[in-house]
């Protein structure tokens, strides 16, 4: 059991590809599945910066928003290929999480998460009044990507299973990127720094650079989930830059559980599905999720996955060293 | 475009007018931090309780006065609440729990007032009292901002007696500097934390019900507020009861201006004026550096 459990940690991308592999097929329907993968990898990357590197931003929804908007506009305007587009749409939100970053981490504790909502307003309000560009309030439509070609092989992105396994390949992609910046030595930094800040610095370590690097890392995993999101939707709504919805994907991540590796996918399946079951029952699902949500708070912070691994580590009598979250 | 005198000393004054809501959201916030080290991201809901209950009961008694007065009451009892029962198992726990405990009691306090007054929200209007404009010289001001803009100053100037003359608001500027000396000298700060909480809340309340007749009330109104009442805060500097009141007239200002200038930069401008503050004064015009580390 305990061999098993290390060994799966040891190879978390490969099992939690194995889950997401099989995914699609236990979802009521696979529109719902692809939505999921998509808020899945936007709640990793800002993980990465809030259960990782200890920072609490309320604005990541800009990158989010700049990966969507860049990638459609690019495919809009220039009639680029999907791929150039998702590549267009990752630079852009890498120097947002640069420019945003840049003015954020100047700020310490509570502050920061009011000025990265702020900073993250700017984005919206711009987007919103250049709507001879970004469609202003309805959004950017006519984000078409009905037939793609991979190495001279035709692949109908229409049929949802389909565009699901396509979106994977970015995902596992990215996610593999993921876990290995946490296993690296500056993995090791962002944690010492979200631990003790103080001490970081006065071990040597550049704070701030280490802080910057983290975020610009994190805005561009959540562009990338942006830029995968305006391909499947084939719009971009402008809500998708409001400050909103940086607050449901910190949801999401305290829900699943922050500063694990999984746990902000499991939040984010988690908060769709009971988005998805709650609205057919009641219009009022915003009510309950926030009451979900404020009993996560009170009792359980460590979210679901991390409870789940918490309770199996104490079982299997898993040291410290040997978890690799 | 040539902008005469009295047009821009009228927006000056629309300005300032918006900017006594900000003043009075943001010393809501700083009051409440600067004791309880708790940002309320739930104060933007707070004001669109304040709002909407204070426009019931205005068209419900037909008295304004009296809902002026109901209403702070009752977001104070929901903040003494919200204090006692949600944020106090908190303490202690990391200073970001308060803050997402907050952020989801908005989401809770939305729905409910949908759940109550629907979604499309309720028309608001003046009381008869405080209709009309007066000629201030440069034309017509309507008589409602300018009275905003009075009792905003009224309630300011009270609020800062109360902080620099009264024994309670003696330990509260004791207890926003260091708790556990005051908690030595034998003050049940608890208690204290607890009615600073509902006064910060409770004038969230009154600045929803006195904004009410000056824009749509509805229950998503709190939540653009929230973020411009943040800019004001960090702008002004977080705790600090100068930098709310400067900080929010200069955004109201700012604002206003912008939106005379140049109406499609009106809601960016603001954020942009937070975004040159960060950049070469990061503690904000009045917050002390390495307050908030």
């Amino acid at each position: 059991m305990k061999e098993l459990y290390i060994q799966l940690s040891r190879h978390r991308v490969l099992a939690v590809t194995a889950v997401l592999l099989l995914f699609p097929w236990v979802m009521p329907y696979e529109a719902l599945a692809v939505n999921i993968l998509i808020f899945g990898l936007f709640a990793v990357g800002y993980n990465l910066l809030f259960g990782y590197t200890g920072l609490l931003s309320f604005g990541h929804a800009a990158f989010f928003g700049i990966g969507s908007y860049f990638t459609g506009m690019s495919i809009v305007y220039l009639a680029m290929p999907w791929y150039l587009a998702i590549v267009v749409g990752v630079l852009a939100s890498l120097v947002g999480g640069l420019l945003i970053g840049f003015l954020a981490i100047r700020t310490r504790g509570i502050y920061f998460a009011m000025v990265t909502l702020a900073l993250g307003q700017i984005v919206y309000y711009a987007f919103y009044k250049a709507d001879k560009w970004t469609g202003g309030e309805n959004g950017l439509r006519g984000v078409k990507v009905a037939q793609i070609d991979i190495f001279g092989i035709q692949i109908n992105f229409v049929d949802p299973i389909t565009k699901y396994y396509v979106l994977l390949v970015f995902v596992v992609i990215a996610l593999w990127f993921v876990s290995r910046v946490l296993a690296s030595p500056f993995g090791a930094v962002i944690e010492a720094i979200r631990e003790n800040e103080k001490r970081a610095a006065a071990c040597g370590f550049d704070v701030m650079r280490t802080k910057l690097l983290a975020f610009v890392i994190s805005a561009g995993i959540c562009g990338l989930a942006g830029c995968l999101r305006a391909l499947h939707l084939s719009i971009v709504p402008v809500d998708s830059l409001h400050y909103l919805q940086s607050g449901q994907v910190v949801m999401m991540s305290l829900l699943g559980g922050m500063g694990t590796f999984f746990g902000p996918f499991v939040g984010a399946g988690v908060l769709l599905y009971l988005e998805d079951v709650i609205t057919t029952l009641t219009k009022h699902w915003m009510a309950i999720v926030g009451a979900i949500f404020v009993c996560f708070v009170l009792f359980f912070p460590k979210g679901i996955w991390g409870t789940i691994l918490h309770r199996t580590e104490r079982r299997l009598s898993i040291t410290a060293h040997e978890e690799l979250r | 475009m040539t902008v005469s005198f009295d047009l821009l000393a009228m927006q000056m004054l629309t300005g300032i007018a918006l900017g006594a809501i900000y003043a009075l959201l943001a010393i809501g916030l700083s009051l409440i931090f600067g004791m309880l080290t708790v940002v309320n991201f739930a104060h933007g809901a707070f004001f669109m309780v304040g709002a909407m209950l204070g426009v019931y009961f205005f068209t419900l008694t037909g008295n304004f006065w009296f809902s002026l007065l109901l209403v702070p009451l009752i977001t104070g009892g929901i903040g003494l609440v919200t204090e006692r029962f949600l944020v106090r198992p908190l303490y202690g726990r990391g200073i970001d729990y308060p803050l997402l405990l907050t952020f989801g009691l908005s989401y809770i306090m939305i729905e409910a007032m949908r759940v109550v007054f629907g979604v499309e929200g309720i028309p608001s209007s003046t009381p008869d009292l405080l209709r009309g404009s007066v000629d201030l010289g440069f034309g017509g001001f309507p008589l409602y901002r300018l009275f905003l803009i009075v009792v905003t100053g009224a309630i300011i100037l009270g609020l800062w007696l109360f902080l620099e003359k009264t024994r309670f608001g003696l330990i509260i500027r004791a207890g926003s500097r260091d708790p556990e000396i005051v908690k030595i000298l034998g003050v049940d700060v608890a208690k204290v934390w607890l009615i600073v909480f509902g006064i910060g809340t409770a004038i969230a309340g009154l600045s929803g019900i006195l904004a009410s007749p000056t824009r749509s009330v509805n229950p998503e109104m709190g939540v653009a507020i929230l973020a411009e009442s943040f800019v004001v805060t960090v702008v002004g500097g977080m705790g600090s009861l100068m930098g709310a009141v400067v900080a929010g007239l200069l955004v109201g200002v700012v604002y206003s201006l912008t939106s005379l200038f140049a109406p499609a930069l009106a809601e960016l401008s603001i954020f942009v004026l937070m975004a040159v503050v960060l950049l070469f004064r990061p503690q904000g015009f009045f917050g002390k550096a390495g307050l908030m580390s």
